[in-house]
């Protein structure tokens, strides 16, 4: 019965309670929506792995090593697997078709990557065919590329058109492996270099090294950096998701804005909750001090003000959640380039629903005190 | 033979003032009264004589300055907050001017609130809400909304939320006051019956004489203090 009353009581001013309902809806939506671009942007480094070590040139990333080194670093204890590679910045028609490009040793590569997910007759081929290059699945979708396609990137560090042919197209491992990157024989690019600008040949912009146990990582990083000290290059040796990590917290001030202005969202909401709270509870004084009469204590009082507010914020809330996943997906289409990895997370679906369940709370709270305090024969008066 | 029935309201020097502006107006000034079991009592006096407020008092939904209410043999002036709603709850039938009743809820329903807070099982509530609708003859009514209801129907079934629980006394805050002569009547008659067939007590502000003249008594409050009333008073009620 209380719950009854407490329902028909939510609906009771339809287009006051049908706003903050949708006011509701759009702030949890909104809020989703901005926790979901952060863990887009972390996305990477969550999907990196700890059993993998970077090394690039210990002054900048844009410096390169030798290819000398890689015997170098196969020889340190702990190391399994050497692979290298150069950002290659190529791009596709127009500019804003950006997407990760790399020229990486492929074998090595992808022993590295086993989340990179290749059907084995595509792997064969991809290997054998010194033009060949691969690609993500959500890439090729993004371009409609199939296997056998000539794809020509325009060089922008290396310049020149370079051709290529899809050989493979790779499927991730889980939702968090990213999908659109494109990557080619790093011999291809280096031949090309030896005859055009012999100077730039035999470098790589970083190695990456496969250890036998996750757990040498740190020795490891250590070794290989020792052993370079005082060479003309140094190098810089970090596990992957530090590595991500020095990318992400380059926009660091850029995700602290993001979740401030999520924060200031929820509590604008809450302010506008409230004060739907507040009129309905002040109109409602005579009623309330129906019920005090009759003997109902403040508990009851607070159980019906709080599960009133509560249905309005949850019933917005959840409609808000339910309208993230549609509007995530079209927003990851949207900016795929950008967002390899755009899934709303389950922590974004537990945080609205905190969220919805504190401002439905919160909003109850000074209103019901205001009815629970109010003097019975004064709230009988406002009636009359 | 409104002697020879036990006491069931005695209020003993009662005083209450309030606060205004800093200082305070007394409004109950040493006010001593009993009222029998069965007993259907008119309160009258000029308005601001304070009939509310010792009504409120009685009732146990206001606190008094000094002084005692004992009602049924509990002194309700020694109750806390909590302990007078409870008191409330199982004692105190109320009956107000504009009906009260909740928008939101049934003719049942609304009937039904006062047995929310008592142990009685749903089907149990059922039988007595139903009985107390037939007895203020809205059983057809009972899944109507206040709004479709006309005001003397209303306040019918506040009657009926107020004898639910079988209380120890009913209080009627001015009950025809808002209501038009013949619907004023038939509550009238209906308190009447409630007085005379079943019993109850009644304790009933107003200031309508033709509704003091249903009542067995009659006191007069003037300026707080109980008064003889005016001639002209005594000549309308009786
Ligand atoms: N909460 C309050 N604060 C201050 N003064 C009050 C309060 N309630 C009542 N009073 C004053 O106490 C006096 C008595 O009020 P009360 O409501 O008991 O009168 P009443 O006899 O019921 O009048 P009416 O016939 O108009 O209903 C009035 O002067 C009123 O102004
Ligand atoms: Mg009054």
């Amino acid at each position: 019965m209380l719950l009854k009353l407490l329902l028909r009581n939510a609906f009771r001013h339809k287009l006051r309670n049908t706003l903050t309902v949708c006011g509701m809806c759009i702030a949890i939506l909104a809020f989703g929506m901005l926790r979901t671009v952060i863990s887009a942007w972390y996305a990477g480094v969550a999907a990196s792995s700890t059993s993998r070590l970077i090394t690039r040139n210990a002054i900048s990333l844009v410096f390169p090593l030798p290819i000398s080194y890689r015997d170098k670093i196969r020889a340190v204890e702990g190391v399994k697997t050497v692979s290298y590679g150069s950002w290659f910045g190529g791009i596709y028609i127009e500019e804003k078709n950006f997407f990760a490009n790399f020229a990486v040793e492929p074998k090595t590569y992808l022993e590295l990557y086993p989340e990179f997910i290749i059907p084995v007759e595509q792997q064969e081929t991809f290997l054998r065919d010194r033009k060949a290059c691969a690609v993500g699945a959500k890439l090729a979708k993004r371009f409609g590329w199939e296997i056998g396609d000539n794809i020509t990137l325009k060089g922008t560090i290396y310049p020149g058109n370079w051709e290529f042919v899809l050989r493979a197209i790779y499927a991730g491992r889980d939702q968090t492996t990213d999908q659109s990157q494109f990557f080619f024989h790093w011999d291809y690019l280096n031949e090309s270099l030896k005859k055009s600008a012999p100077s730039r040949a035999d470098k790589v912009g970083f190695y990456i090294i496969g250890l036998t146990n996750p757990d040498l990582a740190a020795r490891t990083a250590v070794a290989v950096d020792r052993m370079f000290k005082n060479s003309f290059a140094e190098t810089l040796t970090e596990t992957e998701k530090a590595f991500q990590m020095g990318f992400v917290s380059m926009s660091e001030a850029i995700i602290t804005a993001i979740k401030l202005v999520s924060l200031v969202i929820i509590v604008i909401i809450m302010a506008v909750v409230a004060n739907t709270m507040v009129m309905s509870v002040r109109e409602r004084m005579g009623e309330y001090a129906v019920f005090k009469t009759l003997g109902f204590g403040p508990w009851y009082l607070t159980a019906m003000i709080l599960g009133e507010s509560l249905v309005i914020t949850c019933l917005g809330g959840a409609i808000g959640i339910l309208l993230t996943f549609p509007l995530a997906r079209a927003f990851g289409q949207a900016v795929g380039d950008w967002f390899p990895v755009f899934n709303v997370a389950r922590e974004t679906i537990v945080m609205d629903a905190a969220a919805a369940l504190s401002v439905g709370i919160i909003a109850a709270v000074f209103p019901a005190w205001r009815a629970i305090r109010v003097r019975i024969a004064e709230g009988l008066r406002r009636i009359g | 033979m409104v002697d020879a029935a036990e006491v069931i309201v005695e209020i003993r020097e009662l005083s209450k003032s309030y606060r205004r502006g800093g200082q305070s107006v007394p409004v109950l000034e040493n006010i001593s009264l009993t009222i029998h079991e069965g007993e259907f009592l008119a309160l009258m006096g000029p308005s601001g004589s304070g009939k509310s407020t010792l009504l409120n008092l009685i009732a146990g939904l206001d606190q008094a300055d000094s002084g005692s209410v004992i009602v049924g043999g509990v002194d309700i002036t020694t109750l806390s907050e909590t302990e007078l709603a409870d008191w409330r709850a199982g004692h105190v039938g109320f009956i107000f001017q504009f009906y009260n009743l909740i928008p939101v809820l049934t003719a049942f329903e609304n009937v039904e609130l006062p047995l929310i807070l008592t142990s009685l099982s749903k089907k149990e509530r059922r039988r007595h809400v139903e009985t107390a609708l037939q007895l203020v003859k809205l059983a057809d009514r009972m899944d109507h909304y206040p709004r479709q209801l006309s005001g003397g129907q209303q306040q019918r079934v506040a009657i009926a939320r107020a004898v639910v629980t079988d209380p120890t006394i009913l209080v009627a805050d001015e009950p025809t006051g808002d209501l038009d002569r013949g619907s004023a009547e038939e509550v009238l008659k209906l308190m009447e019956r409630l007085s005379e067939n079943l019993g109850k007590t009644i304790i009933m502000v107003t200031h309508d004489p033709r509704a003091a003249r249903r009542a067995q008594s009659m006191k007069y409050l003037d300026k707080g203090v109980l008064a003889n009333a005016p001639e002209a008073t005594l000549a309308e009620c009786f």
